[in-house]
């Protein structure tokens, strides 16, 4: 049974439909990237995934069982997402943030305990953010307080990732190591990865499928080398490409003729 | 907690009539002795009149302060609190009312009208600030408090002068905020008000602490936004007036207290609350001791007191705030 199934959703803010009748399944302990132009509703969609918003029509399903269906906890327990950028208003240090992630898991009343320090020690030190624990979230780079909130959702102990163009901000180095860490996490504790980019390339050569979304449609879903090709992305995207296999591992490169 | 009892001992002592911290000693050893003698002046002063007014003090300031940390975390704004949106004004109308229409004969009739009045000023001022499914627009809120406490100025300046000129002086009086006027029986209710309500806004301190990440965040940590919102705002609405019928509008304590506990503890809520609360009923006790000494033996409302350090503390706020 796939983790996560869409069947015909639809969605609408005002007149215009955001989502449109789009399904798939995507399968539990993989890595999917979903792409497509500004405006084709990839944020839209992994706000149907995590529960902040419900389909107007059509069905979100979160193993086997709508999302609608979920009390906040269990969601919060199963899910969680890595915000594009949170705005720091008030003066927490990055490790209270990250702290924060551990609330699905605590009954009210408790304070943190040795297990959940523990675990946030474990996820900011996977994130390269130990160094920085006791400094104030708002004075940290971007790139820094990134890595706060992927370490946050990590402390949620999610069985399914949702990331929102969660490695903009993020130096290579850094990028590289994330990149590992999601791949080892899928592997050891089969954890899904839902992630959201405009990077054509880092998708196809990070993800298991993608989804590649066209407005508001689902235009196609399946491996790299199958959705990507130079005609699918002139029509989504308008834009002559080259594509050939990556020496290195085989896995196709996308150019972008200018 | 230390410094709160140091405070309150300090402003037992400072008065029109001021009484050595041995008389204090003695006068209380007095009062748990049980003792047949007939009580000197300096004890009358201390015991009925200093003693319920310091007691008065700190639930109010505490109370306001409380409003303030929650206010703030609320709306994430750091400028908030129940005097600029316009909470205090609607419950201060709602109290005017209570009063002009004789209300007071009830125990509970004007700060239930308040805590009406305050309730209608949180729903009119989250319209006007208009967010759409229920998500807030927190940089419009303040703009809606401004215009909705312009409002209930001219409201309250109407209900005045219908009102006949004895009371005017008293219910001006109080307008600015005075704490002189408490009797027993008002200093208990506030008291339980503002521990029912505390208790029930510590128990949600965890949850603020995601609230202020921002709305969407906290939805995805698994907190029931809107229930806890709903909590938050009628608990809120509610310390407030109940602090706001009893002492009149005081200003800026639920901006100052907040601000200055968040520099020192940082923004944990857990911590937060109760810090700001001890903080706001000594930063109150201390004005107010001042209130009715700088110009003895008459006094000074104390709002004149918290809006004169308030004002300035609030400009240099936003004026930090702009820049970063």
């Amino acid at each position: 049974m796939p983790v996560i199934e869409a069947k015909n959703l639809s969605f609408r803010y005002t007149e215009q439909p955001v989502l449109d009748g789009v399904s798939f399944g995507l399968e539990a302990a993989q890595i999917i990237a979903v792409i497509g132009p500004n405006g084709s509703g990839k944020t839209t969609l992994l706000k149907m995934l995590n529960g902040t918003l419900f389909p107007d029509q059509g069905q979100m399903l979160l193993e086997g069982r709508e999302t609608r269906r979920w009390n906040r906890g269990e969601l919060a327990r199963t899910v969680a997402m890595v915000p594009q950028e949170t705005q720091a208003i008030f003066p927490f240090f990055a490790e209270e943030i990250v702290l924060m992630g551990r609330f699905p898991h605590l009954r009210s009343f408790v304070f943190e305990g040795k297990k959940d320090y523990r675990i946030v020690r474990e996820v900011m030190g996977q994130t390269d953010c130990l160094a920085y624990a006791h400094r104030r979230f708002n004075e940290l780079s971007a790139g820094e307080r990134q890595r706060v909130l992927i370490a946050r959702a990590l402390a949620q102990e999610p069985k399914v990732l949702l990331l929102d163009e969660s490695t903009v901000f993020l130096d290579l180095k850094h990028q590289a190591q994330f990149l590992v860490l999601l791949r080892d996490l899928s592997r050891l504790r089969h954890l899904t990865v839902v992630f959201v980019t405009h990077d054509v390339n880092m998708a196809a050569q990070n993800a298991d499928a993608i989804l590649l979304l066209y407005n508001g449609k689902k235009y196609a879903i399946g491996t790299p080398s199958d959705v990507l090709t130079a005609r699918s992305i002139k029509e989504v995207y308008d834009v002559d490409v080259g594509i050939d296999l990556n020496p290195h591992n085989g896995l196709p490169r996308v150019t972008l003729f200018t | 907690m230390v410094v709160f009892a140091a405070v309150c001992i300090a402003s037992l002592c400072i008065g029109v009539v001021s009484i050595p911290a041995t008389d204090l000693l003695s006068a209380l050893a007095g009062v748990m002795g049980g003792s047949a003698s007939p009580p000197s002046e300096g004890q009358v002063i201390l015991l009925d009149v200093r003693l319920p007014r310091i007691l008065f003090g700190g639930i109010v300031g505490a109370s306001l302060s409380a409003g303030g940390v929650v206010f703030q975390a609320l709306l994430r704004n750091p400028l908030a609190d129940p005097y600029v949106l316009g909470i205090s004004g609607g419950s201060a109308l709602g109290a005017i009312i209570g009063i002009v229409l004789g209300a007071g004969s009830f125990v509970l009739g004007v700060p239930f009208l308040a805590f009406c009045g305050a309730l209608t000023t949180v729903f009119l001022v989250f319209v006007a600030a208009g967010g759409s499914r229920g998500f807030l627009m927190d940089h419009s809120l303040i703009l809606a408090g401004v215009v909705v406490n312009a409002f209930f100025s001219a409201a309250i300046l109407f209900a005045l002068s219908v009102v006949n000129s004895v009371e005017l002086h008293s219910i001006t009086f109080w307008l600015m905020g005075d704490l002189s006027g408490a009797d027993g029986r008002e200093i208990v209710t506030a008291a339980l008000c503002l521990l029912a309500g505390f208790a029930i806004l510590y128990a949600q301190a965890r949850k603020l602490n995601l609230m202020v990440q921002g709305e969407e965040t906290a939805l995805q940590m698994g907190v029931d936004v809107r229930i806890t919102k709903y909590i938050l705002l009628f608990v809120t609405s509610l310390v407030t007036a109940v602090a706001v019928s009893l002492a009149g509008i005081i200003g800026f304590v639920g901006i100052m207290v907040p601000h200055m506990m968040r520099l020192v503890f940082g923004s944990d809520h857990r911590l937060l609350l109760p810090a700001a609360a001890l903080f706001g009923a000594s930063f109150l006790v201390v004005a107010d001791t001042l209130a009715r000494t700088i110009i003895a033996p008459a006094e000074l409302p104390v709002g004149v007191i918290t809006a004169l350090c308030g004002a300035p503390y609030f400009i240099i706020l936003m004026r930090r705030r702009g820049r970063g």
